[in-house]
């Protein structure tokens, strides 16, 4: 079942719940933050500056949601190639996205090794995957593991899309994370599409979410283009992991705004009619809506802000792109440790 | 120093240092209250609890993904596969994760894991339950694959594998663990990961070879003295990385090489050391190197079957025979 904020807390879509107007407008401004750094990776793919671009556009809330719900610094992510809005929130800033985007020799999640939106970062605690889909929730699981052997109460948040719940990955990373009872909580963002197949081609059950009592844990879907929500069910996921009651699985629709990556065209394989009345969903529209509805944010302090994170992804992008590329005679470095 | 056997050397060191570090934990199907499908981890589930010895569900890609997880928080997870024939569903998470991850993370997050598996075929296990895929590992920069021949190499790359900051594959033979021979009780002692060992002096020509293979060397060497013919037994020991120049002084010194190992001949562990030494010892060489590997077919059940399509100590006398017309 889907479920707002309205069912969880009465009267906390009209009040954000327990959240402060400083603390939604900071959630807002890294929905925006995230989208126009989105955009602009993009344009520098068209423009041949960027060899692959892979899209957050549409996931924003379900992450920005989520990781507000998290813990900076304490809290372990291992997000999916779809979380920009996640490390950003987690810590991430926009020059070291765009470091990571270029290949640079100072990209902080692997000196230009790994594929961009492959995004790790060892301080934040943001854990980095490969490219075969849901490797990361069975690690997410071992990160869990780790952090009770150890004693520690961090809690670890790992994303996947609706496409890797069909791989074996995905039964037997949650299953282990829930015959241990670890601190883990697997979030599923549903855009409906693994590249061009849709859901109904992918499972014969309606919601992600329907799956977690066959693993014995709780299954939440949630509407993942209402941030408020979304940090509602994963707070209440955090505060379940923390306490030692083990994972949760958290479905939360969204809409995927863009095609796959910068290397398909979702015209060949969407309607019109669909990629028009997906605009309707888009979840920063929505917030802006919100925000002004409650006089939290106005129209001008609104293009202030895109002002603001337009600079700022300017900055970055010029910052990274002056940055220099990692030297060929480090080509062995980091095969071993010894 | 003691005799015990290959398996004992290995449950000791499991023990030795489940006890020495508090970050070492075992992982894998039947280690627990089955004590291991061959017995290796005997005792240790009693002795150290089910937080330090984990039976898991039969899900290799699963808790190799999850060892690999702990692995990067500074646990030392040592995993069983309960044979290298498993693997093949969790090959993904060892050669696109285990192997890359120091890497893709820029150097900034180690793996200190250790899967430990049996390869190789004794008596009828059949097609899918006998093969030798070290090779397929050894390919893969990254990882670091060491296969012991004698309880005294299985103590001590075993300790070094646990102690090593990079994933280490830890190749056990199911033909091996019965096997005897001397230990040390220094419980530091390790035999470094990526040398080999000059396992019999010879002068006539060098048999390189590890794990069962070697085993195989050493009785053969045994029989072609009494022919008059000197062989020299070289053990790899370590797989990846290779150490070529002690390969590469004794095929210098003997001017004849044959290599041995249980894999299928193409693409296989031998066609890389015949490779090493037509570079860096062609002058040297009296006669072509002779490879003695696996028959290519898939692995048969019925034992007169099973038995011609594995190399053995009949198929490496005639090749050193060939090799010293």
């Amino acid at each position: 079942m889907t479920v707002s904020i309205a069912d969880l807390v009465p009267g906390a879509s009209e009040s954000g719940g327990d959240l402060s107007a400083a603390t939604l407008r900071e959630m807002f401004r890294f929905m925006l933050l995230a989208r126009v750094l989105d955009e602009r990776m993009w344009l520098l793919n068209r423009a041949g500056k960027a060899p692959f671009v892979i899209s957050c556009q549409g996931h924003e809330a379900a992450q920005v949601g989520a990781a507000f719900a998290l813990t900076r610094g304490k809290d372990f992510t291992l997000p999916y190639y779809r979380g920009l809005a996640t490390v950003l929130v987690m810590g991430m800033t926009p020059t070291e996205v765009m470091l990571g985007l270029f290949a640079r020799a100072t990209d902080p999640s692997s000196g230009g090794r790994q594929m961009p939106a492959h995004y790790s970062h060892r301080r934040l605690k943001i854990i980095t995957q490969s490219s075969p889909v849901g490797t990361q929730i069975a690690h997410a699981a071992g990160v869990g593991l780790a952090e009770r052997i150890k004693g520690g109460d961090a809690v670890v948040w790992t994303s996947f899309g609706e496409g890797t719940t069909s791989q074996g990955d995905f039964h037997e990373g949650i299953n282990l994370a829930a015959v241990q009872q670890l601190p883990v909580i697997f979030q599923c963002e549903n855009n409906e599409y693994a590249i061009s197949v849709p859901q109904k081609q992918q499972m014969a059950v309606t919601s992600v979410a329907d799956r977690g009592p066959a693993y014995g844990i709780p299954g939440i879907s949630v509407d993942g283009t209402d941030v408020l929500s979304v940090y509602e069910v994963t707070r209440r996921a955090v505060e379940r992991a923390r306490r030692g009651d083990g994972s949760t699985l958290i479905e939360a629709r969204v809409v995927r705004l863009t095609a796959h990556s910068s290397d398909d065209n979702d015209r060949t394989y969407r309607s019109q009619r669909e990629l028009k009345s997906m605009r309707l969903s888009d979840p920063l529209a929505r917030f802006a809506a919100y925000l002004h509805d409650q006089d939290m944010v106005s129209e001008a302090e609104e293009r202030d802000l895109r002002a603001d994170v337009a600079a700022e992804v300017d900055a970055a992008t010029e910052a990274a792109e002056q940055a220099p590329m990692p030297d060929p005679e480090t080509l062995h470095n980091h095969v071993y440790a010894l | 120093m003691p005799i015990i056997t290959y398996r004992q050397a290995l449950n000791d060191t499991l023990g030795e240092e489940l006890k020495r570090d508090p970050n070492v934990l075992l992982m894998g199907e039947e280690i627990g209250v089955f004590q291991g499908s061959y017995r290796i981890t005997e005792g240790l589930l009693q002795e150290y609890g089910p937080k330090r010895v984990v039976d898991t569900p039969i899900a290799e890609e699963g808790f190799v993904g999850v060892a690999i997880g702990a692995a990067m928080l500074g646990l030392r997870p040592v995993v069983e596969i309960m044979t290298i024939n498993f693997i093949l569903v969790a090959i993904d998470q060892v050669v696109n994760h285990a192997s890359k991850i120091h890497y893709m993370f820029g150097g900034q997050v180690r793996v200190p894991l250790v899967i430990r598996t049996p390869s190789g075929g004794t008596g009828q296990l059949g097609a899918t339950h006998s093969q030798s895929f070290e090779n397929w590992f050894a390919y893969c920069p990254g990882l670091k694959v060491v296969a012991p021949a004698t309880p005294y190499d299985a103590k001590g790359l075993l300790r070094a594998a646990i102690r090593d900051d990079d994933p280490v594959m830890f190749i056990e033979s199911l033909a091996l663990y019965d096997t005897k021979g001397d230990v040390p009780e220094d419980n530091d002692f390790v035999v470094p990961i990526g040398v080999a060992e000059v396992k019999r002096t010879g002068t006539d020509v060098t048999v390189i070879s590890y794990s069962r293979m070697t085993a195989v060397a050493m009785q053969v060497a045994q029989r072609m003295a009494n022919e008059g013919i000197s062989v020299e037994v070289v053990d790899l020991r370590s797989l990846r990385p290779l150490d070529r120049p002690t390969i590469i002084a004794s095929v210098k010194k003997t001017n004849r090489a044959v290599v041995i190992a249980e894999d299928w001949y193409s693409y296989g562990v031998t066609a890389e050391i015949a490779a090493t030494i037509q570079e860096e010892a062609f002058d040297y060489l009296d006669a072509p190197v002779q490879r003695v590997a696996g028959i290519e077919t898939p692995l048969p059940y019925a034992k007169d079957l099973s038995a011609a399509s594995k190399p053995s100590a009949h198929s490496l006398i005639y090749a050193i025979r060939k090799v010293m017309e």
